[in-house]
């Protein structure tokens, strides 16, 4: 293999492993703000043990969040340094101020957040929380900035092959970026929905009867329902942007090769490149027309008019971004199913999660880490799309790669997939084991009713 | 001459990344520090030892992707000059930095039994970091050349680093620790000083070495009056710390901040005389940071940002020091918080 299929696995590979945890925190800091501030309110300890037992997998996903960042901050100059060199002057300013306005404020609070409730007054302890959600949510605004530029670059000129920043309203708003940020502030939404349900779910299997898994159990579920109709509606809104600025990745989404109309929606298929066809297919007609257009025979854009003359693919490959929308829309289907069918359960004769038939806990487990699948695959799905450009027109992703030697890249990339792996199993089996630590031992340690309960407090693990 | 933002601006931002350095250098230098101590600690110390880093790492080491943040966005090309010509170096260290940020995390929540493989781990993760900075640091005062003669030079500073670093942390723990714990984090800064002594006494003899241009910046008149008072307090620092750590503890927990402060006005000090050396090149005998800056419309637009946010963090980073300021105690989520009075005595009673 070659250093840039190499350098591009590798990325991939880091990008991959780092943004489960950010999409897990970003939504992850927002709920806990919300159990705080349900315990405020109706001081009812349930919302403190909750808040309890989720810190500790906040802190958890931060850590392995934060250090697969700091890789990624070195890999643009290790791996990519014609990314900076030649968007560097639109791409450093946006890097800077997620630097500057989001980690450190994250960094700082997180200390208060996670340790500090002992040694702060409740209402900075609360602040702590909110400026740690807000942080993450700041970052991914910054981040998603820079790589929805990538995607409708504007605001620009070019001065030598270099790119210059000329307009900042517009390459901050450009035309992708509400979609994209808003497309991924749900799924991280959607993620910890069913991160909470499912391990919820795993501890009253358990037997764990506190009212605080009842509450979160049920929290996780509705939060779900109402947020997996918003994501179908914000993702056909992102769709139909994409069509308007990046055609040839909707034609390889939709695998379609020829531009034109009626089209139908493929479910499934095998897009060959080679022969410029796909076999094996299965396709409701209309459907794609209908999708992307909103009219039954409105013409949907092709591959093949993605070849120059010359021959040269100017288009994504086709099957990667193929599959990786369609598991996406899968994972979509099964949470919409498996979240509805729980609230429906649960209003059923006003039974709440008693009502929640065992079967139906051990498909929630199973769903636990859905987010993370369809989070993935939407990724992939976006960022193979843009291909063979990295930012979209101005640079070519081969034009970005540095001169390493092939074996060094291997190399490393084989250290990083061995460390990345092991982390990944470390985590999920941290995860349960706390679940099952939890849900087996005596109740969490609950917010004390006397001052002389305090004392008992501090943790023994 | 800056009158010209093409002039100055470049000249802030090196200021900035310096700045950045050296609190990244510093900060992190402390808890990587701790972690490279960890094999010398009993089990209880080790929980200790983690209690006295557990709020500030991260903060730690954002210090470090804003300087690398500064020279990626600031000096675009020395950005990937120099990350390329420490491929693996840099691959190392952030496979360290990974380790050991996880393991803080997993030693803590993980089953019982696997806690003394994550403790290894983070040492594991300290050491590397650690050795992988100064690798790169030995690299970079010899040019980012690659010859067996850098090398070795290479793996020397590593290892004075390294030392240097234990030698920090101790110095942060005999801060932070009472007890049994401190007076072991003084027989450890009594091992670890002479890394520091070593390590600034061969960088400060081979940079000048290498370099002509950085031998005449130093030994010439009238220069080398006005930078006298660099070697001089380095050398008084060295001697203070020498005497104070053979009267440490005292009596009341007295002065048990001095090692820490003076350590780090030695860290500023070498800093300082390095950053002399090498101004104005980026990339050492290649690349000023005239020449590597990106357009002064882009710099401008961080600058602002960074008059604005600066002082904001530096100021949470402080109210985080202060939450958690005096001697470390077990860290734990408790999430107690109406009765300050009380949770003072019992966060520092440990859990049985």
């Amino acid at each position: 293999m070659d250093t840039l299929l190499l350098s591009r696995i590798q990325f991939a590979a880091n990008i991959s492993f780092h943004i489960l945890f950010p999409t897990i925190t970003i939504a992850l800091g927002w709920v806990l703000l919300f159990f705080k501030l349900r315990f405020n309110a109706t001081r009812d300890p349930k919302w403190m043990e909750a808040y309890g037992f989720w810190v500790k997998v906040f802190a958890l996903s931060f850590a392995l969040g934060v250090v697969s960042g700091i890789t990624m901050s070195f890999q643009f100059g290790t791996n990519w340094p014609g990314f900076m060199e030649t968007v560097g002057n639109v791409a450093g300013p946006l890097l800077a101020y997620e630097v500057l306005t989001a980690f450190f404020l994250e960094a700082a609070f997180l200390g208060i957040m996670l340790f500090g409730a002992a040694r702060v007054p409740g209402w900075l302890h609360t602040l702590a929380t909110f400026l740690v959600a807000f942080g993450t949510t700041l970052s991914a605004f910054w981040i998603l900035v820079l790589n929805s530029w990538m995607h409708t670059p504007q605001g620009h000129e070019l001065r030598d092959g270099i790119v210059h920043a000329t307009d900042w309203m517009q390459i901050i708003f450009n035309p992708s970026m509400p979609y994209r940020l808003t497309h991924m502030l749900v799924a991280s939404g959607l993620t910890v929905a069913f991160l909470i349900a499912g391990i919820s779910a795993y501890r009253r299997l358990r037997g764990d009867r506190s009212a605080s898994v009842a509450a979160t159990l049920r929290f996780g579920l509705v939060l779900a329902a109402v947020l997996i109709p918003v994501q179908v509606l914000v993702g056909d809104l992102h769709g139909l942007n994409t069509l308007k600025h990046q055609p040839a990745k909707i034609a390889a989404m939709e695998g379609n090769w020829d531009t034109g109309g009626p089209r139908p929606l493929i479910l499934f298929a095998w897009p060959d490149e080679e022969k410029r066809e796909n076999l094996l297919e299965i396709g409701i007609p209309h459907g794609a027309s209908l999708i992307l257009t909103h009219s039954m025979d409105g013409s949907v854009p092709g591959l093949n008019d993605y070849v120059a003359a010359d021959g040269t693919v100017l288009h994504p490959p086709v099957a990667p971004v193929f599959f990786a929308f369609r598991i996406m829309i899968g994972v979509a289907v099964l949470m919409m199913l498996v979240s509805w069918t729980g609230v429906a359960l649960m209003r059923r004769r006003r039974a709440g999660v008693e009502g929640l038939p065992v079967s139906f806990l051990h498909v929630t487990v199973a769903m636990t880490f859905a987010g993370w699948i369809a989070t993935l695959a939407g990724w992939y799905t976006t960022e193979i799309g843009r291909q063979p450009w990295l930012v979209t027109g101005l640079l070519s992703t081969q034009a970005a790669v540095a001169d390493v030697p092939a074996p060094m890249v291997l190399g490393t990339l084989l250290a990083y997939l061995a460390v990345y792996l092991a982390l990944i199993l470390a985590y999920v089996g941290v995860l349960f084991y706390l679940a099952r630590k939890a849900a087996d031992g005596k109740p969490l340690r609950m917010m004390p009713a006397s001052p002389a309960a305090q004392v008992a407090i501090t943790a023994a693990e | 001459m800056f009158a010209d933002p093409a002039v100055w601006l470049p000249f802030v931002f090196a200021a900035l990344m310096g700045l950045s350095i050296v609190i990244y250098v510093v900060l992190d230098g402390f808890d990587l520090g701790v972690g490279v101590l960890f094999p010398f600690a009993d089990d209880d110390e080790k929980d200790l030892m983690v209690a006295s880093i557990g709020p500030f790492w991260d903060a730690n080491e954002t210090w470090l992707v804003l300087a690398i943040g500064l020279l990626l966005v600031a000096f675009p090309v020395a950005h990937g000059t120099i990350l390329t010509a420490l491929y693996l170096p840099v691959a190392i260290m952030l496979l360290g930095l990974i380790l050991r940020g996880v393991a803080f995390e997993f030693r803590a929540k993980a089953p019982a039994r696997q806690k003394a493989r994550w403790n290894r781990a983070f040492f594991a993760g300290s050491l590397m970091a650690s050795l992988a900075q100064g690798f790169m640091l030995g690299l970079y005062v010899l040019g980012l050349d690659h010859s067996w003669a850098a090398l070795a030079f290479g793996a020397l500073t590593a290892v004075f680093l390294t030392v240097g670093y234990s030698f920090i942390g101790a110095a942060w723990l005999i801060l932070k620790a009472k007890g049994d714990l401190q007076v072991k984090a003084v027989e450890w800064a009594r091992g670890g000083i002479w890394g520091l002594i070593l390590g600034l006494a061969a960088i400060s003899a081979a940079s000048p070495l290498v370099s002509t241009r950085i031998w005449e910046k130093w030994f010439t008149w009238p220069a080398m009056a006005w930078l006298a008072p660099l070697p001089i307090l380095s050398v008084l620092l060295v001697g203070l710390l020498w005497a104070m750590l053979r009267r440490l503890p005292m009596e009341g927990d007295r002065l048990s901040w001095v090692p820490f402060v003076a350590a780090t006005a030695l860290f500023v000090l070498a800093f300082l005389g390095l950053a002399y050396s090498f101004y104005p090149y980026v990339v050492p005998e290649q690349i000023t940071i005239y020449q590597a800056a990106s357009a002064p419309e882009s710099l401008w637009i961080i600058l602002i940002g960074t008059i604005i946010v600066l002082p904001m963090i530096l100021g949470y980073t402080a109210l985080s020091y202060v939450v958690f300021r005096g001697k470390a105690s077990l860290l734990n989520y408790d999430l107690i918080a109406e009765d300050p009075a009380r949770d003072g005595k019992a966060a520092l009673r440990p859990p049985r």
